[in-house]
């Protein structure tokens, strides 16, 4: 704060005497040689020379926009994206638009329709699939509803629909006469759904590298065209061989799904598609912080879910234990590496150095081989007659395990900016403080440790961030009681496959560490850090 | 492209395996994703090898990334750079990699060896094909391991031991995630074994399975690499714990701990092959000459000389030797002996398809509390 104030004061100054300045000179405008005013003169040499600077970090800049900043954002995007299910159902989902879900009854027919076209098309793009995997996370069943129904699809009663149409007008029973009249403006307006299906169909066709003109129609058009004659409104405008489907033998769509699997008549099945049918969803968010939305809203999960909270609060928690564990220790190591002969000192830092070369792994693998109940720690206790044989004492799989392991792990990171800092402090200033009467503890409390708080600041804040995203140290040692967020973030990226949750939970960790990164600005000023002398 | 994929298909379906390197047509590098340790070892002994010898052109490299397959294939799909060929995965994860469309799917009778007596392939594997797109290789089981000394004179015969505090007490092992773990807990908790899947399903069944775990949860240490049960039994740490057969195999009969398999309720699981979709021509050849020789009846009964894992094929079994080191018979060791298989559960592939995102945030959820 003290630093901030001062800084004012001086560029106060400076504007004064700008000002001053500007008041000499407004007779006329100073002049460079080359007869242009100095003030531009000045800007343009000015920008000439921050472009240079520019163009020489560009490539690193480049570098680090393609290689982490890009991955990262679109990464952390994943933690709203929602597009696979008005992608994959575009149909369903406009037929769900409108319907009412509080009742205890699945939609209407009209929505299972418009479901089978748009499974048609997920199947034969083997995309049900994962629309399944992606909805399973929302509501179970929806997994093998999905790749079940997949299998069942081609086999339903629709060819009722296409022998009724193709008997009263054979001439669609040809992709031609389709084309013709896919490619009228008119049919088009007139038979919206029929037009929109037809479009899919060709797009998926270009996209495999068929031919529209040879590959054979299926029984999603004549589905289609059935619905339209059935609901358009101006279904008569479309120019169509004369069609009368008043006494057609229909086909019931919603049995036709029950019969496949019974998961398609549950209400909340179709909530959750309602629910999560929006582009952008902020239910991975939800999730992350233990809440769920469904149809009536956002509402806490059940409470033997709760999970993530917790786990948030504990890495905090953890992190700062640790950071001040590591705080404690390396404070003294510090203090004697920095003030220590040259040579005993390097010989003490390699010391520091040897375990930070050392392989992360093989050191929490280590640590288990210390901690473990038959391990080093316990039998020497009990050797030692400290500890009853019955009663070895429980210093791994639990939160001790990973705080006495990651703080080993994490010294390094407090002792090197401590050290580093702690060697610019000249010794004569305590020295001084003593020969002025202080004692041992003023001189150091009062003259010694204020100077060394940028390295205080600078390594608790490596730790401190180094902690919070650890999760190998917490997986290891921690058991259940003593594992980091990180340890969910991991298991979602690589075992459950819920990209969207871990992304929401890594943004929560990102801007919570941004949250802490501002406050410590605020509190201690974050040019107050030092890294080195 | 589908007229290319159908040529291709029925070239490899007419021309013997061997014949069609010299075609040209089939990629020479080949990248191949296992497990890594001695199950890796197997395989490259038992069929890389001489797959290799046969084929001098061919270069294999071995990636030990099974464990996260399918993060990484999803990963190397959306930026379009496939570098694996063929990739060993546990059922489960084929099932979700054909389900998010990350593999290719395959006619087994077409793509696989016929038995010698020339059963098709899909009748040979039977109904270990949980998926179109997997290709199994091993049967495997998760079964629990005890320490011998630390069991006094009853060593255990029926898995409920591991509930069992009074008669044997110390700590156990079971893996960090509820799959296994919740089945035992219900079967020893009285559930009948047809009924598991149907009590777990529901909300009830569930609070009952973990009130059932929370009877030893203070006696437990979660694991979550296979190579964990074995060296805490080894040291003691644990008196039983949950592991994969054939690390407790190797427990006893290499490395000779005083350790016993504890047969009773073990959980049959399958290994095996997929090929990742969106492969060039070239390479998708090769992987299938490849596969189609590393799968056939001999093959993968060689694989169970060097790892006591049951082959997957019926026509393999009688064909099981000895240990291609120790010498001992491997027959008494596959979890599919029946002295071994008297009880045991099927791991039930679509049961967890669905409910694994639940339980699985229920269950970390009470391993937390």
């Amino acid at each position: 704060m003290r630093c901030r104030k001062l800084r004012m004061t001086v560029t106060n100054s400076f504007n004064r005497t700008s000002k001053e300045r500007d008041a000499v000179v407004s007779a006329g405008p100073m002049l460079a040689a080359d007869g242009t005013p100095l003030k531009k003169s000045l800007a343009r040499a000015l920008r000439v020379q921050k472009m240079r600077a520019l163009l020489l970090i560009a490539p690193l800049l480049v570098f680090v926009l393609i290689s982490f900043i890009a991955p990262i954002v679109d990464m952390l995007f994943r933690s709203v994206e929602n597009q696979i299910v008005s992608d994959i159902l575009p149909e369903t989902v406009m037929a769900l638009e409108t319907w009412d879900g509080s009742g205890d009854q699945p939609p209407a027919e009209m929505a299972f329709e418009a479901l089978y076209l748009d499974l048609f098309f997920a199947t034969e793009k083997k995309l049900h699939t994962r629309l399944g995997s992606r909805l399973n996370y929302e509501i179970t069943g929806a997994a093998s509803l999905f790749r079940k129904t997949g299998r069942r699809i081609g086999r339903f009663g629709t060819d009722v629909l296409t022998s009724q149409i193709v008997a009263q007008s054979p001439e669609l029973a040809n992709v031609a006469a389709w084309q013709e009249l896919m490619g009228d403006t008119e049919t088009r307006s007139a038979l919206p759904l029929t037009a929109r299906t037809w479009d899919r169909w060709t797009e998926y066709l270009i996209q495999e590298g068929d031919d529209v003109a040879t590959t054979p129609l299926e029984d999603i058009h004549f589905a289609a065209l059935y619905f339209d004659l059935r609901d358009g409104v101006f279904a008569t405008n479309a120019r169509l061989p004369a069609l009368d489907i008043t006494n057609y033998e229909t086909v019931r769509f919603r049995d036709e799904f029950a019969s496949a699997d019974d998961g398609w008549l549950d209400v909340e099945f179709w909530r959750t598609v309602q629910t999560y049918s929006p582009r952008y969803t902020p239910g991975y968010f939800l999730n992350a912080v233990d809440l769920k939305k469904d149809y009536d809203g956002i509402q806490p999960r059940p409470e033997s879910q709760q999970i993530y909270v917790t786990l948030f609060g504990r890495t905090l928690s953890m992190s700062l234990v640790i950071t001040l564990a590591c705080l404690l220790l390396g404070y003294p190591v510090s203090w004697l590496l920095a003030n220590l002969p040259a040579r005993t000192a390097n010989l003490l830092l390699i010391l520091v150095l040897l375990p930070f070369w050392t392989s992360l792994l093989v050191r929490t693998s280590a640590w288990k081989v210390m901690l473990q109940q038959q391990g080093v720690v316990n039998d020497t206790l009990v050797w030692l007659g400290f500890v009853d044989d019955a009663s070895r004492l429980i210093m791994m799989n639990n939160q001790t395990g990973t705080i006495i392991a990651m703080t080993h792990i994490l010294l390094p990171f407090m002792i090197l900016p401590l050290y580093s800092v702690m060697k610019t402090i000249p010794p004569s200033y305590v020295r001084a403080a003593k020969s002025l009467g202080a004692t041992n503890w003023t001189a150091f409390w009062r003259v010694y440790f204020p100077q060394s708080v940028p390295g205080i600041g600078a390594g608790s804040i490596l730790v401190f961030i180094l902690a919070i995203g650890y999760y190998i140290t917490p997986e290891i040692v921690g058991g259940t009681s003593g594992i980091f967020i990180s340890n969910r973030i991991a298991y979602h990226i690589s075992s459950s496959l819920n990209w969207g949750l871990a992304a929401a939970l890594g943004t929560i960790l990102l801007v919570a560490v941004l949250v802490l990164y501002w406050v410590y600005d605020r509190v201690v000023g974050i040019d107050n850090v030092k890294l080195g002398g | 492209m589908n007229f290319t994929k159908t040529l291709m298909a029925t070239l490899a379906v007419v021309m013997p395996a061997g014949l069609a390197t010299a075609q040209g047509q089939l990629a020479n590098d080949m990248v191949l994703v296992s497990w890594g340790g001695a199950y890796q070892e197997s395989q490259h002994r038992a069929y890389v090898e001489p797959y290799i010898e046969m084929n001098s052109s061919v270069t294999a490299t071995w990636d030990e990334s099974s464990n996260e397959a399918v993060a990484k294939l999803r990963a190397m799909n959306e930026a379009g750079n496939v570098t694996w060929d063929v990739v060993d995965v546990v059922a489960a994860d084929a099932i979700r990699l054909c389900d998010e469309g990350l593999a290719l799917e395959i006619n087994h009778d077409e793509f696989l060896a016929p038995a010698p007596d020339g059963t098709p392939a899909s009748k040979d594997f039977g109904n270990l094909i949980v998926s179109d797109c997997f290709i199994p290789q091993i049967v495997y089981s998760t079964t629990f391991g005890y320490r011998t000394d630390l069991v006094g004179d009853t060593p255990p015969s029926d898995v409920c031991a591991i509930f069992d505090l009074a008669a044997y007490p110390g700590k156990r092992s079971l893996e960090k995630r509820p799959l296994n773990n919740m089945e035992w807990a219900l079967y020893c908790d009285g559930v009948a074994k047809d009924e598991i899947y149907d009590v777990l399903a529901t909300a009830e069944g569930q609070k009952r399975a973990l009130a059932k775990l929370d009877t030893i949860k203070d006696d437990v240490i979660w694991w979550s690499a296979g190579a964990d049960t074995p060296q805490l039994l080894a040291d003691g740490e644990v008196v039983m714990g949950s592991t994969y057969n054939g690390r407790l195999f190797s427990v006893i009969e290499e490395q000779n701990q005083p350790v016993e398999i504890l047969w009773d309720m073990q959980v049959f699981d399958l290994d095996g092959w997929i090929i990742p979709a969106g492969l060039s021509a070239e390479r998708e050849a090769r992987a299938r000459d490849f596969l189609y020789f590393a799968t056939d009846t001999q093959r993968l009964a060689d694989q169970a000389k060097y790892i006591s894992y049951g082959p997957a094929r019926a026509s393999s079994a009688p064909l099981v030797g000895n240990h291609a080191d120790l010498g001992i018979e491997m027959a008494p060791h596959m979890p599919t002996d029946p002295n071994n298989s008297a009880n045991t559960l099927l791991y039930n592939y679509e049961f967890w398809a669905d409910y694994r995102d639940d339980i699985d945030a229920t269950f970390q959820a009470w391993l937390a509390k």
